[in-house]
């Protein structure tokens, strides 16, 4: 694994950068905007500590602590009517903020509203599982600790959702590499073969446009044909014309049954029959 | 009783027709190739979509087989994950010899366009491959044409010949 360093300007190497530039949002309303987003809050604020709230894109957005989360979903669920889980995961900010921001996506099916319940985890802190309270966040929570590394509590059946279990490291982390660390390169390798197996397969070919002419392991050039691992590099390969029939028809039947294509000795009409 | 002579070996004479074991053996492998269903993703359509009617593999005696134990080709139609390897080399492993390996698609062959961490690079990374076929996804008349190039290449070989390492021929 690499060092974590900010990658905020990891693709911006242009010529000119804007010093002021501010990543857009969208705009931020006012929970008092909506009366059914508002009545909501005031309920949850008496339950748990409400850090910070706003209407962004027509949803509710509500922060709280983490050791809340439970109970404010609780809430929202049995009180508010929020009967609908639709989704949860976490997003990496580590390198600026030291942790992960753990989102729950909630719809009620009843008021045709949806918020957004979020929470700040420290990079090796867990947060506790809502799987009691919704039966989807199983698999979410399982997918979050194998893409992220967050650790959660409470939770029926803690293992990797995506990857193999013997993976090491979580893909969707921003340090992750995108064609994998050394584990991830040899993993099929390592396992099936084993270690000692890496010299003989040989790493990973990853320029998929790459055509190597006189490479006679891999591919072959239709008609040029070669056995496996000829040395073709002082030009003396065959030419082997495609042939689409058995060389003389089938010789089992005699010849008579196919007649022999060949493509060199084959017309072209002229004009259509 | 008959009183004129009879040439057996005229056309029209005793049902007997000469051949040579290799000839033979060659003529039941290659016309009665089972492949086991191996859908990975995508290419696994047009897989299917050989099999069924329209384009009719049974007339190559291709049939397809939900077990390796029966089956003598393995068509790794699409993405080969990483986590999926393992199980892919154990049930080469289970199939009886002979056995041979189309490739099917981009993705079998180089890992495609998964540049990824997670995608083997190549199946022939971990089973030996008879026969790359280049698409994205192959036609059913590729996969067709493939096959009978896997035919061609099994009656050229001798039957009692011990399998040598795999490339396209």
């Amino acid at each position: 694994m690499r060092q974590y360093t900010p990658k905020n300007d990891i693709q911006k190497k242009s010529y000119h950068t804007d010093r002021f530039y501010v990543a857009p949002t969208l705009a931020k309303e006012p929970v008092s905007n909506d009366s059914t987003f508002a009545s909501d809050l005031s309920s949850l604020s008496n339950v748990v500590e409400v850090k910070d709230a706003y209407i962004q894109a027509g949803h509710l957005v509500i922060y709280i602590n983490k050791e809340d989360n439970v109970s404010a979903i609780k809430h929202l669920k049995e009180i508010r009517a929020y009967n609908y889980m639709m989704e949860l995961s976490a997003i990496d900010y580590i390198a600026t903020q030291g942790g992960f921001e753990i989102f729950y996506e909630m719809l009620s099916m009843s008021k045709h509203k949806r918020l957004r319940v979020k929470c700040f985890v420290a990079k090796d802190d867990a947060i506790a599982s809502v799987e009691p309270l919704f039966r989807m966040a199983d698999w979410s929570e399982r997918e979050m600790f194998d893409m992220y590394g967050v650790t959660v509590k409470n939770h029926p059946y803690m293992k990797r959702l995506l990857m193999p279990d013997d993976w090491q490291g979580h893909p969707l982390l921003k340090t992750y590499p995108l064609i994998g660390d050394e584990a991830a390169q040899w993993y099929e390798v390592d396992k099936i073969f084993g270690k000692e197996a890496r010299d003989v397969i040989g790493p990973e070919l990853r320029d998929a446009a790459q055509v190597d002419r006189y490479d006679t392991q891999r591919f072959a050039r239709l008609g040029h044909e070669v056995p496996k691992g000829t040395d073709i590099t002082n030009g003396n390969e065959p030419d082997t014309p495609i042939r689409y029939q058995e060389e003389g028809g089938v010789k089992l039947f005699g010849k008579t049954l196919v007649t022999p294509f060949d493509e060199i000795e084959t017309k072209q009409l002229k004009e259509r029959k | 009783m008959a009183q004129h002579k009879v040439n057996y070996l005229q056309d029209g004479g005793a049902p007997i027709v000469l051949t040579t074991v290799d000839k033979i053996v060659n003529f039941g492998r290659s016309n009665s190739l089972w492949p086991m269903t191996y859908g990975l993703a995508c290419c696994a359509i047009e897989m299917m979509a050989s099999g069924a009617s329209r384009y009719d593999f049974d007339r190559f005696g291709t049939i397809f087989r939900a077990s390796p134990r029966q089956s003598d080709v393995i068509i790794v139609a699409g993405t080969l994950t990483k986590k999926h390897a393992e199980f892919m080399r154990r049930l080469y492993d289970q199939m009886p010899d002979p056995k041979w390996v189309i490739s099917m698609g981009s993705c079998a062959n180089t890992g495609g366009m998964f540049n990824t961490y997670a995608t083997v690079q190549g199946v022939d990374r971990i089973i030996p491959v008879d026969i790359y076929l280049p698409g994205c996804a192959p036609r059913p008349e590729t996969l067709q044409y493939a096959l009978m190039q896997l035919q061609q290449k099994i009656r050229r070989n001798p039957a009692s010949m011990r399998q040598k390492a795999k490339r396209l021929v």
